[in-house]
């Protein structure tokens, strides 16, 4: 149960949001993570949100039997979850996991559910809530350093601190926990980073039971602890569980009330929350199934405004038969920071977990002025049909991810009609997140001289795209250098053309004058032959190559996630060997008063230990499953992209038997 | 290359832009040619029934200068004047495959093995290009020369054919190619001074003003020919790159993706055999003909060249003459020039007039083959191509 409420986050925004958001924008996306940013930035906005929330569904959730479920769980799991020793509650909460994703769609199987979390309940929640509220106070704790956060504290750690921060509103130092990604990103962004973090951790807590139940009490209560008591702690946590809840439960209203689209949505968002856990067969069938079902185009590039702040308007277009939007074809205007935005968005949320986010393409400050200064030459022309067509892959790419595709952002942009302007992405160029991405890996790959890689198909792999990424730069060199040469080409094809012409009409005999003018005008012809086949090198193979040096990338930044959560798992390993060591010394100097805390903090690190293993295990395994699918859709897109290619140099060739056949009788007429 | 595409290229660079006599009597071929260092050794084998010839058939070796040695004492010889003389043979060029040599020598360590071979491949075959123009035009030179009734006569030229040794000719001392350069500037003044002497024949007139007209349309279509060939040389290139890259790439995978690359790879190879052979053929066909042309041209111009200058003579040897008559001395003397004046012009006239003509015919016959050669190759490499890409469609998606 847990787990499906906790990967619920995802689905829920969209169901909620025609209702939610059309009339509170703010508390709506705060949940989904992204919005968060905008409510939380203001200081005084971040505490509204949960009330709107909490004012809203909680009739609803009262009402709803199947919220009820849902909600009441959580709060168990809440409180819970604290004790950081609990075992039982562990297995308990692992073993009925599967179940969960289950019980969201069918009632019945919530019976263990209850009982799981009738156990465990009493558990410590007073240390935990003790605890918290003075890493709070002492939030001093500015860098997420591992080390340092596991010095003084326990479990919930980084969670309280990234919450922490949200909380108390100090966007500076809640940005870099642990995460090299959200460091990273923090320069950049650095609040919503961290409001969508906690939104991330329930959905990666939520695979394994005893992992999610920590970060949620954790968040919820730290969230309050900034602003309320301890008691208010346990109600403002049944508050942000509940907030979290019910726009689950609002979907399910709402599917009820259309019993038409309710059955299939459910089960498009059921098993896009189970995707994960899916097996790969079955992750390929919902691939193909989304493939057919989804068709994305963007159209229409218009320059909106004028001068410098002018900017390129496209129209999206979807056309699809899947029931989880709401009409068979819609069409949105975005701007391409929208683009960007959306990134971002999905990258903040996704990456971490281990998958595979298409980057779009780049921002080109040059490119972009030129159409700004709105000069009408070919140049900008091209850049425009060239960004276009990039969009237009990038979208496609994102919606053929079957997890991605489920994502609320991912149907925001592609169905709502307005969308918040994405104004972080202006100082960010494609260019300088490129950038920053590299760095971190570089950063990361000198810890991969730490780290001794157990699995050897990882070992491999990270080898082989490492590779594949040089050879394809290579590629995409020598390919950049046949457009060129074919323009070169066409361009010297023109003038010879002309020289010709200037030839035969100096030439006296009749028949090769005549002759020669027609080579001219063959010339003429072959020289735009040329001109299209260099922009079908471009668009079809150069870009294409462009395209997988930037997948790439962010393949290799799945590897980086995957380190830095063996990194954390390591260094809280070492942690509690410490622990074990401060023990012993304690027994031997004789102190047992320190002693019983000695062995709480064994136990906490020792959960701590087992929780992050769990977190390495799954995000290793999303990462080869992602990496996986990254594979097989790689192999069919350039098949299909090459075979597009050929088919346009068949193409050529064919015009080119014309254009010399219909030439030969002339050369054969000459006399 | 491969073997028979030599043989069929021989065949072509026969007829590439002349049109010969079919005259069994003096056949002359290059079968072999070597190249040291910047020095290129053709073998001249020659085939012949004249008497004037010790042996039926035999070979010489002889070397570029050789042959440019035996284009200035032609041009030298008074008697020829009246005729185009065959143009002289450029100087071998082998800058382009040198310059790709050495950079293919310093690049040995950086490159991968793959590159190296594609590098090699390509030096190889542009070197195999230039080698082949080359020998093609020193025989073009020798064919013109010996399918002309008068210059198959031509001492020099025997002797070029039978001396068995090396002719090591004496190469022209510093005092000589000045004297040769100074000669071009005197006759580039003379051609503006002629160029305004009035013309008393139409017909001259006509073919001074279609010549240095065509003269300079030509020598621009040439010039940009040779960049259009060239360039497709690039793009034939660049084929080759790719298909090297997409080898690199598929030696790391294991995957489906393998196969499309090396389907891919393999594509490429292909087409860039074919592009290339495109772009030799336009070379050949186009370029070399263009380039013939150019140099023809110059030789006719020559000989209007020296046709004017015997007019200009003539008239000279006429006021020498008029001038002799009113002071009443020394006019037999110059009654006597005026007459060879006179006869010599006139039979410039004569003998130019048919050589002219005969020269636009042959330009008319020599532009028809080669342009229909052109185009012939041109729709059997795009055939080629075409069927190529369908082939390899079809494979990939079939798998």
């Amino acid at each position: 149960m847990a787990a499906s409420s906790e990967r619920s986050p995802p689905p829920f925004p969209d169901s909620e949001e025609p209702e939610l958001l059309e009339d509170s924008d703010e508390g709506a996306d705060a949940f989904t993570g992204t919005s968060i940013s905008e409510m939380d930035s203001p200081s005084p906005d971040s505490t509204r949100p949960p009330k709107d929330i909490f004012n809203e569904p909680p009739e609803d959730i009262f009402s709803d039997p199947l919220s009820n479920i849902n909600s009441e769980p959580q709060k168990k799991v809440d409180t819970k979850i604290p004790s950081p020793s609990s075992d039982e509650a562990v297995d308990l909460f692992s073993e009925p996991l599967d179940d969960d994703s289950e019980v969201m769609s069918s009632p019945e199987v919530q019976n263990p559910m209850p009982d799981l979390l009738n156990e465990p309940v009493e558990a410590p929640k007073s240390d935990v809530l003790g605890e918290p509220p003075v890493n709070n106070s002492s939030s001093s704790v500015k860098k997420a350093v591992s080390a340092e956060l596991f010095g003084d504290d326990e479990d919930e750690e980084d969670l309280f601190k990234e919450t922490p921060k949200v909380v108390t509103k100090k966007p500076q130092p809640s940005g870099p926990p642990v995460d090299v990604f959200t460091e990273v990103k923090s320069d950049v962004k650095v609040k919503p980073q961290v409001k969508d973090d906690p939104t991330d951790l329930f959905t990666e807590e939520a695979l394994t039971a005893p992992a999610q139940k920590p970060p949620a009490s954790s968040s919820s209560s730290s969230r309050t602890n900034g602003v309320h008591s301890e008691e208010q702690d346990l109600f403002s946590e049944a508050t942000v569980e509940l907030s979290l809840d019910s726009p689950l439960n609002d979907r399910k209203k709402k599917d009820a009330v259309k019993p038409s689209l309710s059955a299939p949505a459910a089960s498009v968002a059921s098993s896009s929350s189970k995707a994960p856990s899916k097996t790969l067969e079955e992750l390929e069938e919902e691939e193909s199934e989304d493939k057919f079902d989804l068709n994305i185009s963007v159209t229409n590039p218009e320059k909106v405004g004028d001068g410098m702040n002018a900017y390129m308007a496209y129209k999206v277009s979807t056309q699809t038969s899947l029931t989880m939007f709401r009409s068979k074809t819609f069409t949105v205007r975005r701007r391409f920071s929208d683009f960007l935005g959306l990134y971002e968005k999905l990258s903040e949320k996704h990456s971490q977990n281990g998958y595979i986010v298409p980057p779009p393409p780049e921002k080109s400050i040059l490119g972009m002025t030129k159409v700004k200064v709105g000069k009408e030459d070919p140049s900008s022309a091209e850049f425009v049909e060239r960004r276009r067509a990039a969009l237009e892959r990038y979208l496609q790419r994102v919606v053929s991810h079957p997890s991605l595709l489920q994502d609320p952002d991912v149907r925001e942009f592609l169905e709502k009609e307005e969308l918040p302007r994405a104004v972080s992405t202006q100082a960010l160029s494609g260019a300088g997140f490129l950038k920053m991405l590299n760095k971190a890996t570089d950063a990361v790959s000198k810890m991969t001289i730490k780290m001794n890689e157990q699995d050897v198909w990882f070992d491999e792999k990270i080898q082989d795209v490492e590779n594949e990424e040089q050879h394809m730069r290579k590629l995409h060199v020598m390919v950049e250098s046949l457009v060129n040469h074919r323009k070169e080409l066409s361009g010297n094809t023109a003038v010879f053309a002309k020289s010709v012409a200037m030839l035969g009409s100096s030439e006296d005999n009749t028949a090769l004058s005549r002759a020669l003018s027609q080579l001219a005008e063959v010339e003429d012809r072959i020289e735009q032959l040329h001109q299209e086949q260099a922009s079908n090198d471009f668009f079809t193979f150069s870009e294409l190559l462009a395209d997988y040096i930037r997948l790439l990338g962010a393949v290799k930044g799945c590897f980086d996630q995957r380190m830095k959560a063996w990194q954390r798992w390591q260094d809280a390993e070492n942690m509690l060997q410490k622990k074990r060591e401060a023990e012993a010394k304690l027994l031997w100097a004789n102190k047992p008063d320190k002693l019983q805390q000695a062995k709480d903090e064994i136990a906490e690190w020792e959960a701590k230990v087992t929780q992050y293993e769990r977190e390495f295990e799954r995000i290793s395994a999303t990462v080869r499953k992602e990496v996986i699918r990254f594979d097989k859709e790689k192999a069919r897109d350039f098949k299909r992209q090459i075979v597009k290619y050929l088919e346009s140099l068949l193409n050529s060739q064919q015009q080119l038997i014309k254009y010399w056949e219909a030439f030969l009788p002339e050369a054969k007429a000459i006399a | 290359m491969t073997s028979i595409s030599e043989d069929s290229d021989k065949e072509k660079v026969r007829s590439v832009s002349v049109d010969l006599n079919n005259d069994a009597s003096l056949v002359i071929d290059i079968p072999d040619a070597l190249c040291e260092r910047d020095k290129v050794k053709f073998t001249i084998h020659i085939k012949t029934t004249l008497s004037s010839f010790q042996k039926s058939e035999f070979s010489v070796p002889r070397q570029h200068e050789d042959f440019i040695w035996l284009h200035d004492t032609i041009v030298e010889t008074e008697e020829y004047a009246g005729l185009i003389i065959p143009p002289a043979p450029p100087k071998p060029d082998f800058e382009g495959p040198r310059e790709k040599m050495h950079k293919l020598g310093e690049g040995e360590s950086s490159m991968t093995k793959e590159e190296y071979a594609k590098m090699k491949q390509e030096l190889e075959a542009e070197y195999l290009a230039v080698f082949k123009k080359t020998v093609q035009v020193h025989e073009v030179f020798l064919q013109r020369l010996s399918s002309h009734p008068m210059f198959r006569k031509d001492r020099n030229f025997q002797i070029f054919l039978e001396y068995d040794q090396d002719l090591t000719v004496r190469r022209k001392n510093a005092k000589e190619m000045f004297g040769g350069f100074f000669k071009n500037m005197v006759k580039s003044a003379d051609e503006v001074l002629i160029s305004g002497v009035k013309e008393v024949d139409e017909f001259f007139e006509q073919e001074k003003i279609f010549l240095l007209d065509y003269s300079s349309k030509i020598k621009d279509a040439t010039a940009k020919a040779e960049k259009m060939t060239r360039s497709h040389k690039n793009v034939a290139d660049d084929y080759n790159h790719i298909s090297g890259a997409m080898n690199s790439i598929a030696a790391d995978n294991n995957t489906a993706f393998k196969k499309h690359l090396e389907k891919c790879a393999e594509v490429f190879e292909k087409l860039r055999k074919l592009e290339d052979r495109v772009a030799s053929d336009q070379e050949l066909k186009l370029t070399e003909l263009l380039r013939y042309y150019t140099r023809d041209i110059q030789a006719a111009k020559d000989l209007l060249y020296r046709r004017a200058r015997a007019l200009a003579d003539y008239e000279n040897s006429n006021k020498t003459l008029d001038k002799a008559r009113l002071k009443g001395k020394d006019i037999a003397q110059a009654e006597e020039n005026q007459k060879q004046c006179l006869r010599k012009f006139d039979k410039l006239s004569e003998s130019g007039k048919k050589e002219l003509t005969s020269f636009k015919a042959r330009r008319v016959v020599a532009f028809r083959k080669n342009l229909i050669e052109m185009t012939e190759l041109e729709i059997k490499h795009a055939k080629n191509s075409m069927s190529l890409l369908q082939g390899s469609i079809e494979i990939l998606n079939s798998n």
